[in-house]
Formats: structure tokens, C-alpha cells, sequence
């Protein structure tokens, strides 16, 4: 190594001579500007001076040929559209990057609990390698509204169901003429003890008609006793034609899974539901008059989930696909801070009786700060600049209420608003956004080359 | 009490591994309904979601991508995505290598501040440059061609690469180098012979990164690509206005374009993690 240093400085310029040092040190000069040229060419030409252009052209109109000043950027603040594109990623910004680094560093620390770390960490990170098109055509799939396609509406609605019982026979109706329809939505007629009554539908479709439905006329012909009320709820329709309203006809099917009440004088006294032909039987009751109803519930339309792309949840939708992506990058920029932390802090603490959560807290956290901080402003940075994600996911009607700086400074200048002017002055904005991240890395490499 | 913290303990780690597992399905159901989806007919898409489709595997088959497969004009979109992409990470990596050396150990005027903007123009967004760019590339007869494409993605994909590689060949010892010069090796001797092969490793990360980032791009393509030189991702953006009846083209298309990233991620994950990580603050 020495060595080395040493024949350099013999065999440096003092043995060649003064003249033709410099003549060399100017050939080493030219051969290094050759080496850095063509990027400084692209750099120059594509990326600086389109910076200064647009800065440039965010003062003159929509045309470019008239000077405006200011306008544009305060017409930036009075144009309902991008204000709101304004205020959607002011959302992004507080919210994404906070719940990224806080799932990021929940993950890093539980998975290491685990011996299956490195295919979790696998899995989550592979996202990252999917482009955002792709990731915005997997979360419109499961994003559909329809819970009969989406993956995310089935899963809230089958919870949904799971805790309240979904209707049977949403569109069905009471025979007219024979049932009567109460206020609430429900049907029902008046019947005595020691009879059966027969409660005739129409409307049911198809579909909902479960498999086990059975043919009803048995049932209707079935006598009751006298302290009973005996009953059959069927559909009266008779597949192929040939049946008579309000009559029980052969074919014809009963309605299983309908509740059924018996009500006296406003009360409910009894309530069941019906078996596989249609049939009910209230028993005990004292001899009398009573209402039988077939509540409302029996008829309430099916619940639909949630309307994840609609204009309230549309970013809240958005930002859960960008999670998708971004959590694994958290995780293991986090875990690989993690795994660097020195491990006698930790040791010392758990000996001095410290327990998981007061570690995290006061130990983990804190020495963790600046990679955290590195992970935060990364994603900020990159949160700003989401344009695919949203421009993909949000349904057309949808899009002005999803829209983001960067989805608004393409529609303005490209998609259809063809403002040059304004969305260069959009342009300059998200620059200017991300000038406290350009200071931060400026000063960190700064501070890294001393 | 000891017995009682080990049981504890057990519990704990138990709930542990629960969430995660709960956690890693949540991450791959929306990617196996991609799948599942771009498997199914259009019939069985309109009568109910894919995980009907466990229930009859019998039903699910590959017609939807032999179809693609005779799609003109997404087998041209596909291979407009390898040209723009392989090329563009050719010309980055040798670009930013050379120019990567030279910051690190060639002296030139101006050098630091000089490099002082590179690392300020890391944040810049690609969005600033799209008009300007869009004016220029006209005048010189580049706009709607593969090359503008791969020009623009070279040039926003320069700041990364430029700072990553001299930052690695700054690390090199200095003796080694003054030993090669020493030994009378020309400059590009040297940057082939000694300071590439050192390299390689931070020129593997480069390299996928790039091309997984320029494979992915759809903002760029959108408005520097004309019909003819267009990638798949733009091909299959402009199908998404009629998103429910062309599910059976957009299911298989995003699984077709985001299986190439995905093995290459799976291969490299390595270098991949760690370019994604070195352009952490990008």
C-alpha cells in the first residue's frame, strides 16, 4: 500500500516534467468530460431544461403566446377541479405514508418472530415488482360492487349476513285481493284457532326459490286442531300455466324459511317459521281470532356491501391498493434497520425486566428514527407524484373525485383540457412539493462525503 | 411462574404467527383472483365472482390467452414493451456507469456541483418533463417512435443510476486504481478491464430495477407512444373504459404483463431488494 504511494510520487510529475504534466492533467480532463458527456447531454437536454421550460411556461396562457403572471397558479386555487385534486393529495400525503411506515414497522418487528420471515417478507415485497396498471386491474376486480363479483364486497357481506339474517324472498308479494299489505311492508290476513289458513306469493323469482322447496297442497289440506293454527305459505304460481289464483294447486310450490306471527290485539303472540312445504303450525293458543303476518324482514332487499369506487370511498379505496404494493418496501427497509440495532440494548433491557411493549416503545422506536424517517419521506415523495394507480382504478364518472395533482395535470394539458399554461403551472407545484425532499437528500449526501 | 410465561409466551407467538398468516392470504387473494379471473370464460364472469370457480376447476382454461396470443395488436404491444425496455436498461447502465466512474475518479471542472444536481434532480417528477419533451421530441421527429420512448425513460433514469454507481465506485480502494494506472492502462481500460467487472453487483440491482421500472411505465408510454409503438400497458389502459365486458382480455393482459417483473423479481430478488432500497429517497 505504501509501496504503491511511494513510486507514484518518484514516478509522479516531478520525473516527467512541468510541461508535459499539464499537457496530460488537459488530456485527463478531456477523457473524463468525454465519460460523463452523454448523461450530462440527456440530463441537460431532457430533464433541466424542460424544468426551466415549464417553469417558464406556467406564466404565459393556455396558448402560450400571451404573458399572464400569476394567473395560473392562482387560478390553480380557484378551479373547483383542481382544488380538489389539491386537497385529494393532501389526503394521500397525511395519510399513506403515516399508516405505511406504521404497518411497515409492525410487520418488521412481529415477522421476525417467526421462522417463515424470509417467504412473508417474499410475498409482500413481490407487489413492488408489479406495475401499477396491473396492481389497478386486480384492485378494480376486487373492487366490483356487485358482491356477487367483487371479492371484497362478498367477504363484507357474507360478515354482514353472518351477524343479521339475509331476507329470503326480497321480491316477493302478497297475492291481492287476498293478503293484505300492512304499512311496515309486511302481509297478512286474520284466521281462528282450529283452521288452516293458506298464504298465497307471487314474485318470487327463480333463483331464490331454495332446492328443498316442496309442493304445498298437501300441507293446505292438513286439518288443525282446535287450540292450534295451522298454515301454508306458498307461491301461487304454477310453472307452465294453469293455475288458479288463490288456490293451492298441485304443482304449485310452498315457501320455506318465511317467518311467520301470530299477532292478537297488537301483540305478537307467537312466531315461527316455515318448514320445506311451506307449512306452520302455531299450538297453545288460546281459541280465538288471530292476525297472521309475515313480517317485513321477509322482504327486505338483500344487503349490497359496501360502494367502494363510489365518489366517498374512492380514495380510501385507492390508497388500500397502494398499500397492497408499498407495505413489503416498508417492511423490509424497516426490518433491515431492525436487524442493525445493537442487540446488548435489547439484551440489557430484557434483563432488566423490561417487557415486549415498553422495548418497542422506548428502545426499538427511538434507535429506529432515522431509518423511519428515510422510509416516510420516500414514501411522501412518492405518494405526491401517484398518477397510474388512480388514473386506473377510478371508474370514468369517478375520476373527478379520485383525482390527484398528477392525474389532474395530465387531464389539463392532454386528456381533453389542453391548458397548456395551467398544467405547466401544475407541473412546477408538484416540483415544488418535492423541493424539501431534493434538500433532504442534497444534505444527507453532503453530510455522508465528510 | 416460569411455566406460566412460557405459556405466555406460546400464546403470544401463536397470535403472532395468526396474523401473519392472516395478513400473507390478504396479500395473495387479490393476485390469485387476477388469475383465477383471466382463466374463466365470459359467461362464468357474468354470472358470479372467481372463487365460484373453486368449485368447478373443471371449468377454468387457457382459451383466453390463446386469444391474446392472436391479438395482433396485443402480441405488437408486448413486444414494443421488450423493445422499449431491454434497450432503455442497456443505455442506462452504460451511461450512468460512465458517467458514475468518471464523478468518482476522474477529475473534471465543476465536478461536485455538478454532481451536488444530480442528487438534486433524483426527486424530480417525470410529470414536469412530459410537455417540454413532448414539443422537442416533435421537432426532431421522435414523438410517437420507440426511440423517444427509451430516450425520455434513459434520462429520468439517469439521476438514480448516476448516483447509485458512483456512490459504489467511490467505495473502490484508491490503490487498486492507482496500481492499474500505474501499470500504463488507458482510462477505458481501465473503466472495462477493472472498474465494470467490480462493479457488477451494483450494475446487476441497476439493471433490474431499471427494467422493471421502464417494463412497468404506463405515464410515459401514454403520451410519448403512438398506436404502433405502444407497450402493453398502455394497450391494455386504453381497454379499461369498458372494464366489465373485457375482463377476459384485461384479466389475462395484466397477468401476462406483470409474470415477467415477477420472475425476474423471484430470480434477482436479491439485487432487486437491494436496488429498490439504495433508491429509497428517489
Amino acid at each position: 500500500m505504501s509501496a504503491t504511494t511511494l513510486v507514484k510520487q518518484q514516478a509522479g510529475p516531478r520525473a516527467a516534467g512541468p510541461a508535459p504534466a499539464r499537457r496530460g492533467r488537459r488530456r485527463a480532463r478531456l477523457i473524463a468530460l468525454l465519460f460523463v458527456f452523454p448523461a450530462l447531454l440527456l440530463l441537460g437536454a431532457l430533464v433541466v431544461y424542460p424544468v426551466l421550460f415549464s417553469v417558464g411556461r406556467s406564466f404565459f396562457d393556455a396558448s402560450g403566446t400571451r404573458f399572464v403572471g400569476g394567473d395560473n397558479y392562482a387560478e390553480m386555487f380557484r378551479d373547483p377541479a383542481t382544488l380538489k385534486a389539491i386537497r385529494n393529495t393532501t389526503i394521500w400525503v397525511v395519510v399513506a405514508p403515516a399508516l405505511l411506515t406504521g404497518l411497515g414497522l409492525i410487520l418488521a418487528v412481529l415477522v421476525e418472530k417467526v421462522r417463515w420471515a424470509t417467504a412473508f417478507k417474499l410475498l409482500l415485497f413481490m407487489p413492488m415488482a408489479v406495475s401499477f396498471l396491473a396492481a389497478g386491474i386486480i384492485f378494480r376486480l376486487a373492487y366490483d360492487e356487485d358482491p356477487d363479483k367483487g371479492v371484497l364486497n362478498a367477504a363484507v357481506v357474507s360478515v354482514h349476513d353472518a351477524f343479521k339474517d339475509p331476507s329470503a324472498y326480497p321480491t316477493a308479494r302478497g297475492r291481492q285481493g287476498v293478503l293484505t299489505q300492512g304499512r311496515d311492508g309486511s302481509y297478512g290476513t286474520t284466521a281462528a284457532t282450529g283452521r288452516t289458513v293458506t298464504l298465497p306469493m307471487v314474485g318470487v323469482l327463480p333463483a331464490d326459490l331454495p332446492r328443498d322447496a316442496a309442493p304445498a297442497h298437501r300441507a293446505a289440506a292438513a286439518g288443525a286442531r282446535p287450540d292450534e293454527l295451522r298454515g301454508v305459505v306458498y307461491l301461487d304460481f304454477t310453472p307452465g300455466g294453469g293455475g288458479r289464483q288463490g288456490v293451492v294447486d298441485r304443482r304449485e310450490s310452498g315457501l320455506p324459511g318465511m317467518k311467520v306471527e301470530a299477532v292478537r290485539a297488537g301483540r305478537t303472540v307467537a312466531s315461527t317459521t316455515t318448514a320445506a312445504d311451506g307449512s306452520f303450525r302455531f299450538s297453545g293458543l288460546d281459541g280465538g281470532s288471530y292476525a297472521v303476518r309475515l313480517p317485513a324482514a321477509n322482504f327486505a332487499a338483500p344487503y349490497q356491501g359496501v360502494s367502494w369506487l363510489g365518489p366517498t370511498l374512492v380514495t380510501p379505496a385507492i390508497i388500500g391498493a397502494y398499500l397492497w404494493i408499498w407495505t413489503g418496501f416498508a417492511m423490509v427497509l424497516i426490518g433491515a434497520g431492525l436487524s442493525s440495532l445493537p442487540r446488548d440494548a435489547l439484551e440489557a433491557a430484557r434483563m432488566d425486566g423490561a417487557n415486549e411493549w415498553q422495548i418497542f416503545r422506548r428502545i426499538t422506536v427511538p434507535l429506529l428514527a432515522p431509518v423511519l424517517t428515510v422510509v416516510f419521506v420516500t414514501l411522501v415523495i412518492n405518494v405526491m407524484k401517484v398518477f397510474d394507480l388512480v388514473y386506473i382504478i377510478a371508474p370514468g364518472p369517478v375520476q373527478e373525485d379520485a383525482t390527484v395533482l398528477a392525474t389532474q395535470m395530465w387531464l389539463v394539458s392532454f386528456g381533453g383540457g389542453n391548458n397548456q399554461g395551467l398544467g405547466s403551472a401544475l407541473g412546477v407545484l408538484l416540483l415544488l412539493l418535492v423541493i424539501p425532499a431534493m434538500v433532504f437528500n442534497v444534505r444527507r449526501f453532503r453530510r455522508s462525503q465528510r | 411462574m416460569r411455566a406460566m410465561n412460557a405459556i405466555r409466551r406460546g400464546l403470544a407467538n401463536g397470535l403472532v404467527q395468526a396474523f401473519l398468516v392472516v395478513i400473507g392470504l390478504v396479500w395473495l387473494t387479490p393476485l390469485a383472483g387476477l388469475f383465477l379471473s383471466s382463466l374463466r370464460s365470459v359467461q362464468d364472469t357474468a354470472k358470479g365472482g372467481w372463487w365460484t370457480a373453486l368449485a368447478s376447476p373443471g371449468r377454468l382454461s387457457f382459451d383466453n390467452y390463446s386469444a391474446l396470443l392472436k391479438n395482433s395488436g396485443m402480441t405488437q404491444a408486448f413486444w414494443n414493451t421488450v423493445l422499449i425496455s431491454v434497450p432503455t436498461t442497456f443505455l442506462v447502465v452504460v451511461i450512468a456507469a460512465l458517467a458514475g466512474y468518471a464523478f468518482a475518479w476522474l477529475d473534471f471542472p465543476f465536478r461536485e456541483p455538478l454532481f451536488l444536481l444530480v442528487v438534486a434532480l433524483l426527486v424530480v417528477p417525470v410529470q414536469i418533463g412530459l410537455l417540454p419533451v413532448a414539443k422537442l421530441f416533435g421537432q426532431l421527429g421522435l414523438f410517437g417512435t420507440i426511440p423517444g420512448v427509451v430516450l425520455f425513460h434513459v434520462a429520468y433514469g439517469l439521476p438514480f443510476a448516476v448516483f447509485l454507481l458512483r456512490n459504489y465506485f467511490a467505495e473502490m480502494p484508491k490503490e487498486m486504481l492507482e496500481a492499474a494506472r500505474m501499470d500504463g492502462g488507458t482510462e477505458w481500460r481501465i473503466f472495462t478491464r477493472l472498474v465494470l467487472p467490480v462493479g457488477r453487483p451494483a450494475i446487476a440491482s441497476l439493471a433490474i430495477f431499471q427494467f422493471l421500472w421502464v417494463w412497468n411505465d404506463m405515464l410515459v408510454a401514454l403520451l410519448f407512444a403512438d398506436s404502433s409503438s405502444q407497450p402493453l400497458t398502455v394497450q391494455l389502459q386504453s381497454q379499461i373504459r369498458q372494464f366489465g365486458s373485457n375482463i377476459d382480455v384485461l384479466a389475462p393482459g395484466a397477468f401476462l404483463s406483470l409474470i415477467v417483473p415477477v420472475v425476474v423479481f423471484f430470480a434477482f430478488q436479491r439485487h432487486f431488494v437491494q436496488g429498490v432500497m439504495a433508491g429509497s429517497v428517489k
